[in-house]
């Protein structure tokens, strides 16, 4: 389970060199400095230094309880972080979520809820100053999302009678409605089938090329063919371009899991 | 039941109960759209019988230390939110607290209203109706008040529609999005505290929670939007609530409990309607994938 810290701090001082680049005038979508956690007493996350530049695909990877979804949390301001820093575009994440569009793992909303598709999408337009109902243009962003996801003609069913993966893109629409400037995704393919997978992967892909994306996954398949930035997390947390991911880094990260994750996906062999 | 009618044109009594019985269910369209797909009924429960505490309470004082202001109706209400906001902090603060604290104030309630309706001397009686209803007793000064919490729990319920559906739906979701979903939750927790005290007094404190959830989750069965399961829950509270008046008026039965046996019947007969056409459809398309 150790991490090879080592190894992965020369990656980081790098990746550190590779971001100072002087055309960088504006400043990343987030930004983790010294970060820790703790869950009553119990470390989750140690000192984590991070960046997300504008335009990324990040994927967050790392085993089981290793602390992706506590990382995900601190930056949509869910948690506040023991010691250190975060910034969501450029401020406190509690200020700047609203301009961030959040997909949780699953929701844990109640199948027999009474409400339309195009009703739930709605609820990412909603704000934190009081109108007591949806504007035109709420509407057009909602209509326009569900579009985004291919679901447009399901507006008017009820959210309860669609399949888990139509219900999941359901929700990445929630998110798109508000037309944020970066999509965070917990795990959104943990409950759905490969096939499912794929058109999630391919419809976040396209989506990347005008949103920044931080993505968690266990599909290091995915990661190797569409992502820009690894962000492996267990306990501590270390940057990667995808070029330098290697079958060693994965390894430390994942321990003996390494073996049972490659041969699920099969796609293992060109990491 | 021409009975009935005719009495109604005569009775004063009656008409004001019919009245109560609509207002009331308007409230529980309203607010029990909230209450079922929130999953809050325990909590309804709970403040309900806290109820008993307020109204005997009230009672006591009034008749007892000569405080003629003092309505039992006004008790009802300050309880109500009192225990509505009780029940809300420890919910939000200490969540495992929450059936507990519940539970706890559900007795405690009962027997506070218990010990003060039996130290007000000669109102012992008083304790049934408040326990099971008494809808003929509405006096028009009550009618009066039933109307005014009625106003204010329908119109808040339908102004923050959108805020409640999103906290009830997903409330972390709500939270990003910026909306103050405690606030709002402590804010709906007192809506329904108040339709809690406008139920109770056609059906009691007892049978609350029936008429709460009853002809909502009968309407839910229905119901597309939340709009849409206020509505029709409306409707169908109305009608159980006016059958149950009618019905119980000539063989003299108690209308609370008749209302309540109606309601129940009506969602039972829901329900089985349901499964059975949903068996119908499963088989329908067997016999197609059979034949195709």
């Amino acid at each position: 389970m150790t991490f090879g810290r080592k190894q992965c701090t020369m990656a980081a001082l790098r990746e550190n060199l590779d971001t100072a680049a002087p055309d960088e005038t504006a400043q990343p979508i987030v930004r983790f400095s010294g970060v820790s956690f703790a869950y009553n007493g119990t470390p989750v996350l140690t000192d984590v230094n991070l960046t997300v530049e504008a335009g990324d695909f990040a994927c967050v990877v790392g085993p089981n309880g290793g602390g992706k979804t506590t990382l995900i949390k601190l930056m949509m301001g869910l948690l506040e972080p023991n010691r250190g820093s975060v910034l969501l575009l450029g401020r406190p994440p509690a200020h700047s979520r609203v301009r961030a569009g959040y997909v949780p793992q699953q929701c844990d909303c109640d199948p027999a809820f009474p409400i339309k598709v195009r009703d739930v999408v709605l609820m990412g337009r909603l704000r934190a100053a009081f109108r007591p109902r949806y504007s035109k243009d709420d509407k057009a962003a909602a209509d326009e999302a569900l579009r985004d996801v291919e679901l447009y003609p399901l507006r008017n069913r009820l959210f309860g009678e669609l399949s888990g993966g139509e219900r999941q893109r359901v929700l990445i629409a929630r998110a798109l409605a508000a037309r944020p400037e970066i999509l965070i995704l917990d795990e959104p393919t943990a409950h759905v089938d490969i096939a499912v997978q794929k058109d999630l992967h391919a419809l976040l892909r396209d989506l990347n090329r005008r949103i920044t994306i931080v993505l968690i996954t266990h599909d290091l398949g995915f990661v190797s063919s569409y992502v820009n930035q690894v962000i492996c997390v267990n306990r501590s947390v270390v940057k990667h371009p995808t070029s330098r991911i290697t079958g060693e880094i994965i390894a430390e990260m994942y321990g003996t899991d390494v073996r049972m994750v490659r041969h699920d996906h099969g796609g293992g062999g060109h990491l | 039941m021409m009975e009935f009618i005719q009495a109604l044109q005569n009775s004063p009594l009656l008409q004001h109960a019919l009245i109560a019985g609509i207002l009331a269910s308007i409230a529980c369209g309203v607010i029990g759209t909230y209450v079922v797909v929130r999953r809050m009924t325990f909590m309804a429960g709970g403040i309900a019988h806290c109820v008993l505490g307020g109204l005997g309470a009230a009672l006591y004082l009034q008749k007892a230390h000569g405080l003629t202001w003092l309505q039992p109706m006004y008790g009802a209400v300050a309880v109500a939110v009192a225990a509505a906001l009780v029940i809300g902090y420890v919910s939000l603060h200490a969540r495992s607290r929450a059936d507990t604290i519940i539970g706890a104030l559900w007795a405690l309630g009962v027997a506070a209203g218990v010990l003060f309706i039996y130290q007000t001397p000669g109102y012992e009686t008083d304790l049934m109706s408040y326990l099971f209803g008494n809808i003929v007793l509405v006096s028009t000064s009550n009618l009066y008040l039933l109307l005014v919490l009625d106003a204010v729990v329908v119109v808040v319920g339908l102004v923050f529609c959108n805020q409640f559906t999103a906290v009830c739906f997903d409330e972390e979701f709500a939270a990003i999005r910026g909306l103050r979903t405690r606030t709002y939750y402590l804010l709906l927790l007192c809506l329904m505290a108040l339709t809690v005290v406008l139920l109770m007094s056609v059906v009691g404190v007892v049978m609350v929670i029936a008429l709460l959830t009853l002809p909502v989750a009968a309407a839910g069965r229905f119901s597309r939007s939340i709009l849409q399961m206020m509505a029709i829950s409306t409707l169908i509270s109305s009608a159980c609530t006016t059958a149950g008046l009618a019905a119980s008026y000539g063989p003299g039965l108690p209308p609370g409990a008749t209302i309540i046996v109606l309601a129940g019947a009506f969602y039972l007969a829901v329900a089985i309607t349901a499964r059975l056409a949903r068996v119908r459809r499963l088989r329908a398309s067997l016999r197609r994938a059979a034949s195709g």
